[in-house]
């Protein structure tokens, strides 16, 4: 672990009109690490990564990301400077096949000889991609439609890999599938950042964990520490504090 | 009915149909980027048309030239009105941008009366553009042969360029869903400028026939082509740019049907029975022909 965290959050507020979302969260991710956000419904967690990836305006803080500040930067910049979100609810581009979808996660590249390896290596990971590389994204299953949202934000070579509820409605084949993806990941040195409604699975993987509720963060520090130290039905099933939600 | 008259039919409905389709075209460029229905469409046409007539009628300049610098205003202003008047109000609302259009389509409305003149200029269009030929004894003027082959050049242009260049793959993407297009590292700006560019080149092209069909440019011009595109568009449907090129064609032929089939008394009323169609589309089909991959929110 070095000094300079990728991303390093702290004091962040954000509000979606007068409603409040966060309440001051500090958060880090180094290099290297799996953090998963976790928490119950309407806890804030994917608005931490909409904050992060810039879909979201912060009220006050700040992020900095590789020791740059880019508190209320534009998406399309934050990409470029090595984020990707892999989007709730996956987000593909119906009506574009498979191709163009990774096309557009590529964006800003040249399509030279190393996105051609990079997508060689993509569809190591994810043969059915290759086989449906024509087919429109629309047409996709739902776990197919995953796997090409999670390939998208590869395509860009990010230094930090931010996925929302990547096992939201997929079958439990096809979630165990995308665990397996996102260890495979982590071992390739990818840097991550994870929220997940599947608590359990979630901190199994995890190097560190944010437990987050009603927009403040409860508990973090390592998964394996979490038991002793909070109301742990308040992870799994909202507790006390999430009752009022 | 005889082969002639047919010919004749087809000629008109893929003339005038082409054009509509143009028009329609560049409406929807820009309301699939940034859903914003730009009402100062119609004064791109006439900014181009106003350029056509002062270089036609006070420069010896060579038509091919007069109507490259047509086309280029055409760009131009789509270019700066979203820089200059757009762009600042995007990120508040929508309703912000369209009163934007609707002010930016009266300012230019008023310069043109101000600056220019209240009354009608006659455009200078190259003589051959409305010389009458004559194919399989059919006689026609031959801009409409010139529209249908620009059109046919522009559509098959955009469709490559939608298709095979990144940045038509991401402006695609971007109409689908343009927050995810952000996050995948699509700069909105350039999407949005790129769209108005689009829109003001249509617009250009547009401005050189409509202005050879009229022979004229008044400051209210606009106004005429802005319906004709709306009306294209409800019809072919807003979110869809293959169904703007539908809506455009299938408005070309209701009219002429209507011409042909009215009796004469009611030919004048031809407009009125034109909107009823396109209320009935409103009822019927409000997401017009083809609806295009846009998912609508519910709002009642």
């Amino acid at each position: 672990m070095t000094n300079n965290p990728v991303l390093e959050i702290s004091d962040l507020y954000v509000a979606y009109g007068s409603i409040q979302a966060l309440h001051g969260i500090c958060m880090e991710v180094h290099q290297g690490e799996l953090v998963s956000i976790c928490g119950v419904n309407g806890a804030g967690k994917s608005t931490v990564l909409k904050a992060i990836a810039g879909v979201l305006k912060p009220r006050s803080g700040s992020i900095r990301f590789k020791g740059k500040d880019v508190t209320g930067s534009k998406p399309e910049h934050l990409h470029k400077l090595g984020m990707a979100l892999v989007p709730e609810g996956r987000e593909i581009f119906p009506s574009l096949t498979v191709e163009e979808n990774l096309r557009i996660g590529a964006f800003g590249r040249r399509l030279d000889k190393s996105y051609a390896a990079d997508l060689e290596d993509l569809f190591t990971l994810f043969p059915i991609l290759k086989e449906r590389y024509h087919q429109a994204g629309g047409l996709l299953s739902g776990g197919e439609q995953q796997m090409l949202a999670i390939a998208r934000g590869l395509i860009s070579n990010p230094d930090l890999l931010m996925m929302d509820e990547p096992s939201l409605g997929l079958s439990p084949a096809l979630v165990d599938q995308i665990f397996e993806l996102i260890i495979e990941l982590k071992s390739r040195g990818i840097t991550i950042l994870l929220v997940e409604q599947n608590a359990q699975r979630a901190l199994g993987i995890a190097d560190r964990a944010y437990l987050l509720s009603n927009g403040k963060i409860e508990y973090s520090g390592r998964p394996q520490d979490l038991e002793g130290s909070v109301d742990i039905t308040s992870v799994y099933l909202g507790g006390q504090n999430g009752g009022d939600v | 009915m005889n082969a002639e008259i047919l010919l004749e039919f087809a000629i008109n409905v893929l003339s005038m149909g082409s054009l509509y389709a143009l028009i329609s075209l560049g409406l929807v460029f820009v309301f699939g980027i940034c859903q914003l229905v730009n009402y100062a469409y119609g004064e791109f046409i006439t900014v181009s048309a106003y350029v056509l007539y002062f270089l036609g009628a006070f420069t010896s300049l060579p038509w091919p030239v007069v109507f490259l610098l047509g086309i280029a205003s055409g760009v131009a202003v789509g270019f700066l009105s979203e820089l200059v008047a757009f762009r600042a109000f995007r990120e508040r609302s929508l309703d912000a941008l369209l009163v934007t259009s609707f002010a930016v389509s009266v300012i230019l409305q008023r310069l043109f009366q101000l600056g220019i003149s209240p009354r009608s200029k006659a455009v200078p269009i190259p003589a051959f553009f409305n010389m009458n030929i004559q194919i399989l004894g059919v006689i026609t003027p031959l801009r409409n042969l010139l529209i249908i082959g620009t059109t046919v050049v522009l559509l098959t242009a955009l469709v490559l360029i939608m298709k095979y260049t990144t940045l038509g793959v991401a402006m695609r993407g971007a109409s689908e869903n343009f927050v995810t297009a952000r996050l995948m590292g699509v700069p909105a700006n350039l999407m949005i400028s790129v769209a108005f560019i689009i829109s003001g080149f249509l617009a250009g092209v547009v401005a050189i026939f409509w202005s050879a069909r009229t022979g004229s440019v008044e400051p209210m011009m606009g106004a005429t082509p802005l319906l004709i595109g709306f009306i294209a568009v409800v019809i072919g449907g807003m979110h869809s740019l293959p169904g703007s090129v539908v809506g455009g064609f299938v408005y070309a032929l209701i009219a002429n049907v209507l011409s042909l089939t009215l009796p004469s008394s009611l030919l004048s009323f031809r407009d009125a029975f034109m909107f009823a169609i396109v209320i009935a589309f409103l009822v019927l089909k409000p997401e017009g022909l083809l609806r295009g991959n846009y998912q609508e929110e519910r709002v009642g």
